[in-house]
């Protein structure tokens, strides 16, 4: 089974988790300011490369805690993980 | 707890259940859902640890604390002690804010025990269950098939507490009990 790192409790089986969809989408500071095209990009537009990619992931049967992780599209592997606030630790990062 | 002329009988949620050997029901218990900062969380409160690493469990006497995430806790005390337990907490958490819930009736535990105990969780549980991945003294939430559950690991018997919303009270104990049927000459 793929294990998936958790930031707080380690390792831990991908069934525990689940997948909140790309991170660091940075919603914009006055909603009302955005135009209709921006504002559906915002809720809309989201990557989809083939390599590493940022996601947030939620240890839902386990500490509850969401989090970032950077995975490998291609291989499913799971570089790097890191708690909410905390800088992309890869290129591309904020 | 609160008492009502009109309270429902409560009928124990393993009333009809036929327990194979190393699987046992385990009587009620209080149990409270504490959250609390991480930065408040240093001592203990009322006899509950609160300052032991994330997906352990403390013990003082029969009081019982689990630590689930960064800021929670499962607390685990004698049924009989649930007023008290809350009060105790209440009082020695002061101005710190918390939240504390009482999970008593939502929860109900069983006890998996013996050689083959680990092998009978696995049948539904994910979690490498090896000594050296999970030795006495762990404490975490995880699954069981398809109902969440915590799990501790109290000795090294071993012996293990499942824990799980008493609505799901049945399917977990029927998932364990076929699971010690491959067992059955060992347990
Ligand atoms: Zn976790």
């Amino acid at each position: 089974m793929l294990l998936i790192p958790c930031p707080y409790c380690g390792e831990r089986p991908e069934l525990e988790f689940r997948c909140g969809g790309e991170a660091h989408i940075a919603r914009a500071a006055d909603p009302s300011a955005v135009d209709d095209g921006a504002w559906s990009e915002f809720l809309f537009s989201r990557g989809n490369p083939k390599g590493l990619y940022a996601e947030r992931w939620n240890h839902a049967h386990g500490c509850q805690r969401w989090f970032n992780a950077i995975r490998d599209t291609a291989s499913d592997r799971f570089v790097e993980s890191y708690k909410m606030g905390e800088k992309r630790p890869l290129p591309g990062g904020e | 707890m609160l008492e009502t002329p009109n309270a429902a009988r409560r009928v124990s949620a393993f009333a009809d259940a036929v327990s194979p050997a190393g699987i046992r029901p385990l009587p009620g218990a209080a149990r409270f859902a504490l959250r609390l900062r991480e930065a408040d969380a240093t001592g203990e409160a009322a006899g509950f640890r609160l300052d032991q690493p994330l997906n352990t469990f403390a013990a003082q006497g029969d009081r019982l604390s689990l630590r689930l995430g960064p800021n929670e806790w499962l607390l685990i005390g004698p049924e009989a002690d649930a007023d008290a337990i809350a009060a105790e907490i209440a009082a020695a958490l002061g101005t710190r804010f918390h939240t504390l819930v009482d999970i008593g009736h939502r929860n109900v535990a069983i006890e998996v025990k013996g050689p083959h105990a680990a092998d009978i969780l696995n049948a539904g549980c994910p979690l490498d269950l090896f000594d050296a991945r999970f030795p006495t003294g762990t404490a975490t939430r995880t699954l069981l098939g398809k109902a969440e559950i915590v799990l501790m690991r109290l000795d090294d018997a071993p012996t293990y507490r499942v824990e799980c919303w008493r609505s799901f009270a049945t399917y977990v104990h029927d998932f364990l009990t076929e699971a010690a049927q491959e067992f059955d000459a060992g347990t």
